[in-house]
């Protein structure tokens, strides 16, 4: 019985995204300058731009799918890729790299168990992105975990927000 | 005249006038300079980014000519030190950036790459080539390979689909140095809205767009002596030919392309002009036809199937409105073999027909399935004009100095109202000459220039019985959608309308020989007037053997046997390929599927209304979890929109309104007998 209540709350949760996408869509009136504000909040909904809501997208603003596509490509912000619940980003910025930003990303790679070239992990909780520079440059080198920018980091200090960010979790899910 | 366009340029030392050129590089070429480009095209929209066009402007430094506006009293030197720096060190750049095997690439010899790299003195190129990113090739479909190792990223081909084809296949995406030119997704042009016009080829400056080539198939067909190898020659080649060889007139080249194909060991050479008077035969009684039920009007016309998969794709509504006539090139195909066949005695597989067309959309056409009789096309291969030429050429043939000699009987002989066919307007003004013309009344056939030229759209109107007929001739489709969507609107009326997917129409197609700019089909369609004016015939009607084949095998025009052979059908056709948007994730096996269509047409008549009525009547009866909701795109019924597929089977005409219903009375029984099955 629990199976099925968790079914069928999976099954609503994917038709109510959906439902969010279209009232998203509406919301701007489907105008074409409105293309970026729309994409921003599918990823919010999505974690990242699945193909076949993009051609949504394409389809409901009358729009080539190319140009949607060329759109979503061009700014580092939006990902074709599925991401991670967790986003861990390491600025690489050159106040950030020149303190060390380095030890922080193989720091970050090792606890999360990464292979080369790969950024998400395989159970899709965290995705590491090493990003430009996010303006924090004064407590550099710095993180941004979940949204929240961490200042001043070191190896140490980066693995013990990972580690709370878990027994958080695990809190949550008793 | 506004005040910018008047007054003198200083170009080189030389008082050069404005003349109302509208940026700076028109005024430098007026003035005798050929300033290289790779981006700029007189018809698309100034894009200034690959840095050839350059010229230092006094007090200004060096600029862009082609987006600089001209300017009374400018001072202008083209070949400074500084702009020839900047413009080699440019082009040395793109060249390090292109994967570039001249010797084997389709465009060698024709490349503006290759060409400016020599013009402008590039003899070495200091960067190393990055050879980690080497990406496929994509040659999925019939028409065009895009090769985007080649691509320099001049934006041609995406203005060109954009703005003059109104499509908009290919856009840029990445930035920086992952920048590129690609469809949606990278996926095939075989699986995205692209509809073969090959006008993106006509403006590659480089290999990275090109006409896909079948050449090595026919001559396997000329080796076999077991096949009887029929061609037939699109109006428009002549005219391109004609240019290529710099021979005077379309006439004269046709007589020497005739010898040429009789030497290479075609079998019979034809003219596609003599099944464009059958077209205009059989297109205008069903125009007339229509004109008297007052249905389907307006009409447009077939013969472009650039045109025809654009009309499947993004107006279905319009289908019925489409000529059913076979383009003339369909048509000499599924003529050619069955009179063969039954007049030769030639078996029909071992016929081989090939056609020599201006069109890459037109290999397309052939390969369409219901072009063929038990897995044998109608039309074995179409080779471009380029690949014409190229014939010639590997032939070692001297074309210029060729004998003329004349086309087989009976499908060589055509009127001028067949040859027109190769320019925008000469279908229209074939249609018009018919029904302008009094039967028997062997002289004068008036002609209709208002129709002819390069003009996007061109209307003109006849009386016909005391009843005024407008008719309207449009080429390019963005000029297509545009007069679509008022016809839609009600804002125009026509009642006859010709579309062309190439600007200036076949003359400008995708296949036809590099340049292919608009000064070039200006050329060209004067060429395809003058061969109509040395025939003796000028009315599609008058045609002896078009009139001998009714006689003898197609009874009257539109009577069921030229439905047969002569006619066709369209399918609506969706835009892209893809995955449907899933609902219902958890275990589908189980579930008995239902997808709605959320397509541009069903989309459009609020088929997510219906879908989210759905999934809400699924809960309230309890439901939802036996259902897979998932919402996907064109089941390629548009005309019946919206549509909603359950458990395999298609139902259309489901508006919002209906969805309740449709829930009881459609998908709720399915459930019920799915669950009598397992009970």
């Amino acid at each position: 019985m629990a199976q099925a209540t968790a079914a069928s709350e999976k099954e609503s949760r994917a038709s109510r995204r959906f439902e969010k996408i279209q009232a998203i869509v509406e919301q701007y009136g489907a105008a074409e300058s409105a293309l970026i504000p729309i994409l921003q909040k599918v990823q919010e909904e999505y974690r990242y731009l699945p193909e076949e809501i993009l051609t949504f997208v394409a389809t409901a603003l009358n729009l080539p799918p190319a140009t949607v596509y060329g759109v979503a490509t061009f700014y580092a912000q939006f990902s074709l890729e599925p991401k991670g619940k967790y986003i861990v980003r390491v600025c690489d910025g050159t106040a950030c790299h020149v303190r060390k930003n380095q030890t922080l990303i193989s720091t970050v790679k090792e606890w999360l168990g990464l292979k080369e070239g790969q950024s998400t992990t395989e159970d899709m909780r965290y995705t590491l992105e090493i990003v430009s520079c996010i303006g924090a440059c004064a407590l550099a080198p710095a993180v941004v975990i979940n949204g929240k920018v961490h200042g001043q980091m070191t190896p140490e200090k980066v693995t013990k927000a990972l580690e709370e960010l878990e027994a958080a979790e695990k809190a949550e899910d008793k | 005249m506004d005040k910018k366009s008047e007054g003198y340029v200083i170009v080189d030392g030389v008082k050069t006038p404005i003349n109302g050129h509208k940026n700076l590089l028109e005024v430098i070429r007026a003035s005798g300079v050929d300033l290289p480009t790779f981006c700029y095209h007189s018809e698309l929209s100034v894009y200034g980014a690959c840095r050839m066009c350059i010229a230092e402007i006094e007090g200004r430094g060096v600029q862009p000519t082609c987006s600089t506006p001209p300017e009374d009293g400018m001072v202008v030197r083209t070949n400074t030190e500084a702009a020839m720096r900047i413009r080699r060190m440019s082009l040395e750049l793109m060249l390090a950036n292109h994967h570039g095997n001249c010797q084997t690439c389709d465009k060698n010899t024709h490349c503006r790459l290759q060409e400016l790299a020599e013009r402008l003195g590039v003899k070495k190129v200091r960067f190393e080539e990055p050879e980690a990113d080497v990406v496929p090739v994509d040659e999925s479909n019939q028409s065009i390979v895009r090769d985007p190792n080649k691509c320099i990223l001049c934006g041609d081909c995406v203005r060109m689909c954009k703005e003059i084809q109104g499509i908009g296949v290919l856009d840029f995406a990445g930035r920086g140095s992952n920048a590129r030119v690609t469809s949606a997704f990278g996926k095939g042009l075989n699986q995205v809205e692209c509809v073969y016009c090959g006008q993106c080829a006509a403006v590659c400056p480089t290999g990275a767009l090109t006409v896909k080539s079948v050449l090595d198939q026919v001559w396997k067909a000329i080796h076999d002596k077991n096949k009887t190898v029929v061609v037939q020659i699109a109006p428009a080649v002549r005219a391109a030919i004609a240019q290529e060889y710099g021979i005077p007139s379309g006439e004269q080249a046709m007589g020497k392309i005739v010898t040429a194909l009789r030497r290479i060991g075609f079998d019979y050479v034809y003219d596609t002009s003599f099944t464009a008077d059958l077209t205009t035969v059989e297109e205008a009684t069903e125009f007339l036809g229509r004109v008297a039920e007052g249905k389907n009007l307006p009409q447009f016309t077939s013969c472009c199937p650039a045109w025809v998969k654009f009309a499947e794709q993004f107006y279905p509504d319009y289908l019925e409105n489409l000529s059913t006539c076979k383009s003339p090139q369909q048509m000499f195909g599924s003529l050619v073999k069955k009179y063969h066949a039954e007049k030769l005695g030639v078996p029909r597989e071992d016929i081989y027909v090939v056609s020599v067309m201006p069109c890459t959309a037109k290999k397309f056409e052939a390969k369409r399935p219901e072009f063929s009789v038990n897995n044998d096309p109608d039309v074995n291969a179409v080779l471009s004009s380029q690949e014409l030429i190229r014939m010639i050429g590997q032939s070692g043939i001297k074309l210029a100095d060729l004998p003329l000699d004349s086309m087989d009987l009976p499908f060589g002989f055509k009127t001028g109202a067949g040859v027109i066919f190769g320019a925008s307007g000469g279908v229209a003004e074939a249609v018009l000459r018919m029904a302008a013309t009094t039967e028997g009344s062997h002289g004068h056939t008036p002609e209709f220039h208002e129709v002819r030229g390069l003009d996007g759209l061109k209307e003109a109107s006849i009386t016909l019985d005391g009843k005024e007929i407008k008719l309207a001739v449009v080429s390019g489709l963005a000029n297509a959608r545009n007069v679509l969507d008022k016809i839609k609107a009600g804002e125009v009326h026509y009642d006859i309308v010709e579309i062309m997917a190439c600007r200036g129409g076949c003359i400008g197609g995708g296949g036809q020989p590099l340049p292919n700019d608009m000064e070039a089909r200006e050329e060209r369609k004067n060429m395809i007037y003058d061969c109509d004016a040395v025939q003796s015939l000028h009315n599609a009607a008058d045609n002896p053997f078009v009139k001998e084949l009714y006689a003898t095998l197609l009874e009257k025009p539109n009577s069921h046997i030229a439905h047969e052979l002569l006619h066709t059908h369209y399918y609506p056709r969706k835009r892209i390929d893809g995955q449907p948007v899933e609902l219902s994730p958890a275990k589908p096996e189980e579930k008995i599927p239902v997808q709605v269509c959320v397509g541009t047409n069903c989309y459009l008549r609020g088929s997510y209304d219906t879908l989210k009525k759905l999934i809400e009547a699924a809960k309230q009866a309890g439901v939802a979890d036996k259902l897979d909701f998932k919402a996907t795109f064109c089941f390629e019924k548009c005309v019946s929109s919206p549509n909603v597929q359950v458990d395999g089977k298609i139902y259309g005409s489901v508006t919002p309104d209906k969805a309740e219903e449709f829930f009881k009375e459609t998908i709720k029984p399915v459930i019920e007998s799915q669950e009598k099955v397992e009970a």
